[in-house]
């Protein structure tokens, strides 16, 4: 019977939902969403096409894509999950100009501010860095190779960051960590030299973003985590600044059915006042005319007031679609109006939205799909959320059977 | 007293522990998920549990004196407690994954302080996976000495990456470190012990003392006898490979 459970357990693995990725340009040139391992991009300063030219013929990506990335001067894109490949595209021709096979899933990606490295991260916990130098896009395709730049202990890292001066990578991961390391001129030689690391959080820390105000402008760290709290950081130092209880925040939207006692951050977005921090969170369920939604990933511009969401998974077990999504935009959160909050941050009609139903169309799929099916897509991201980063708790009964089944025990008399 | 002498475990004629009840596994798992409770940085850290002469004050962390020895994968406390009156004013601590053999250490020492008054009161264990969990117990700098002595050598190619000593791991420990903190490694596999070296050799951030500078460390005599392992490998006639070296200010 305990066997059953066990192998019971082993076939939910195989069915690894991927939660919708969103990411804007950052001048809000095309949006990018990611399902499964399907990219959708919609180009919002031309017509909308936007055919993405990758010369290996097959699909893009094989298998689930779990980071996608505009670069910060909005010239490159980097996409990569569990195929172990992450593929580096031109974010204006489209066209794939660097494909690099990792050798295990990848599991984050950042591009450092002056767009000459790619950094991606394994589910080993293993940080590499791509240079690319010497690479600007006019050549077809090239495979390049990763070298190691810095590890976490077999941890799974869940986000990287850039400080936004440059100097520092930021990377944290399952085991409550925040490592703020000096990103070295010579990345490909590793980066040994650690500046701080960040320690509060009591559960996995799932994502990070900077916040730069006119005073401070190298900015502070904003990390959000399954302990249901999101922190300010100096990452200089590695002090935490403050903490923010979400669910206390939330409290005025909770809706009835709150039967857990925490909701994990899942996503962070800076509005580019810089004043205030979108952040989303699993549990709660945001209702918005009379859509459940909640929202897997989030994305902004820095130069438009508009915060882009998108939930959905990828093969949703028990439902026709084997991918769903689908895109929600929020403005009002318009940049130096001190008094924004006067006026509640409104979700725009599928209509307003830049780019229309076109975009919809594009970037969803469909434009309907039906809303039972976000409510069972939000319960199995959720699911595959907490296989992946929540440690396993084993009954003190089955941590026993676990022991007397291993086989290298030695047997008394 | 009296309780303590109907317990078996505790040696009638030492006071020590015995080590028949406290055999261990000599291997332990370090990826695995530890469930363990681990401070939530080094500022959680209740010091006055471990050292009750030098933190009088219960509850209150102080932070006037700060540990400055880590003896990682301590095993049976050895080489701690010849440190510790080698040192008697320096605060150490060992760390290692296996519980009962953590046990044994923590019974060991406090039979030592019962029987020594006033000695061995700046040692002490925890149980935990050194290597995830280094920075959660000591600041940036903190460490002056760091000793990995006779670790696991996982001779797998596939496992090369639970040895303890390894090229990232390096990073961390050189965070710990304070500049011109040492680094003792020793072990009695040949294969290992190259790996060690050329992993510290290779790494930025440390550098190999000198052969006059390992002669007057009063410290390198204690690696290879101090310990359990190391006197059954001497026992066994067996070589054993040292690497020591030093953090440095990297050169950039």
């Amino acid at each position: 019977m305990e066997d059953n459970q066990i192998e019971e357990g082993e076939k939910h693995r195989d069915v690894e939902v991927a939660p919708a990725l969103i990411s804007v340009h950052p001048s809000q040139n095309s949006v990018a969403v990611a399902v499964g391992s399907d990219l959708r991009v919609h180009d919002l300063l031309g017509d909308g096409v936007v055919s993405l030219l990758d010369n290996s013929g097959a699909p893009s990506h094989k298998d689930s894509i779990r980071a996608i990335r505009y670069g910060a001067n909005g010239k490159l894109f980097v996409s990569a999950g569990d195929d172990k490949v992450v593929k580096i595209w031109s974010a204006e021709s489209w066209q794939c100009i660097c494909t690099v096979s990792s050798e295990k899933r990848v599991s984050a990606v950042a591009i450092s501010n002056d767009g000459q490295h790619v950094c991606f991260a394994d589910k080993f916990g293993v940080v590499w860095v791509v240079d690319l130098h010497g690479i600007d896009g006019s050549q077809a395709s090239v495979n390049k190779k990763a070298a190691p730049l810095l590890a976490h202990y077999c941890s799974i890292i869940t986000s990287l960051e850039f400080s936004p001066d440059g100097q520092y990578v930021v990377s944290a991961d399952r085991d409550f960590k925040i490592r703020v390391t000096i990103f070295p001129k010579k990345p490909l030689d590793g980066a040994h030299e650690i500046q701080s690391f960040c320690l509060g959080h009591t559960e996995f820390v799932s994502c990070l973003v900077f916040v730069i105000t006119l005073d401070y402008p190298q900015g502070f760290l904003v990390s959000g985590s399954g302990d249901s709290t999101v922190r300010l950081w100096d990452i200089t130092s590695g002090s935490l600044l403050d903490t923010c209880e979400v669910d206390a925040k939330a409290g005025h939207l909770e809706s009835n059915g709150s039967d857990e006692g925490y909701s994990t951050v899942t996503g962070l977005c800076v509005v580019p006042d810089s004043t205030l921090i979108a952040a989303a969170i699993q549990r709660q369920v945001v209702s918005i005319k009379g859509e459940n939604f909640i929202p897997t990933s989030l994305a902004n511009s820095s130069s438009t007031g508009l915060l882009w969401m998108v939930t959905g998974v990828s093969n949703l077990p028990g439902f026709d679609f084997p991918s769903v999504s689908r895109v929600k935009v929020i403005s009002g959160f318009n940049k130096s109006s001190p008094d924004c909050l006067e006026h509640e941050p409104l979700v725009l009609e599928d209509s307003d939205i830049p780019g229309g139903m076109k975009l919809l169309e594009k970037l969803q799929g469909s434009v309907k799909v039906e809303e039972k099916v976000f409510s069972a897509a939000a319960e199995a991201v959720k699911t595959a959320m907490c296989n992946l980063l929540i440690k396993k708790q084993y009954s003190s009964d089955k941590r026993e059977y676990r022991k007397r089944t291993r086989n290298d025990k030695k047997i008394k008399q | 007293m009296l309780e303590k002498e109907s317990n078996p475990t505790i040696s009638k004629s030492t006071g020590l522990p015995r080590k028949r009840f406290y055999r261990a596994r000599a291997h332990s798992n370090p990826l695995s998920d530890s469930h363990f409770p681990v401070p939530v940085s080094p500022f959680h850290v209740d010091f006055s549990l471990h050292y009750p002469q030098f933190f009088p004050s219960t509850g209150e962390v102080s932070h006037l004196k700060k540990i400055q020895f880590a003896d990682i994968g301590c095993g049976f406390g050895g080489l701690l407690i010849s440190l510790s009156t080698l040192f008697p004013e320096t605060l150490m601590i060992g760390m290692e994954l296996r519980d009962k053999v953590t046990e044994y250490v923590k019974e060991r020492i406090l039979a030592l302080r019962v029987s020594n008054l006033g000695q061995y009161q700046n040692i002490s264990v925890v149980r935990t996976n050194s290597m995830k969990y280094i920075p959660n117990y000591f600041e940036k700098g903190q460490l002056m000495k760091m000793f990995f002595l006779f670790p696991d050598p996982h001779f797998k190619e596939k496992n090369h990456r639970r040895r303890v000593i390894s090229p990232h791991l390096l990073d961390e420990y050189a965070y710990v470190l304070g500049v011109g903190g040492i680094i003792y490694t020793i072990t009695d596999v040949e294969e290992l012990g190259d790996w060690m070296k050329s992993c510290l050799e290779s790494h930025p951030m440390f550098e190999a003392l000198a052969e006059e500078e390992l002669e007057a460390d009063p410290v390198v005599k204690l690696l290879s006898c101090a310990t359990e392992e190391g006197q059954k490998v001497a026992r066994n006639g067996g070589q054993t490979f040292q690497a020591v070296f030093r953090r440095i200010v990297p050169t950039s």
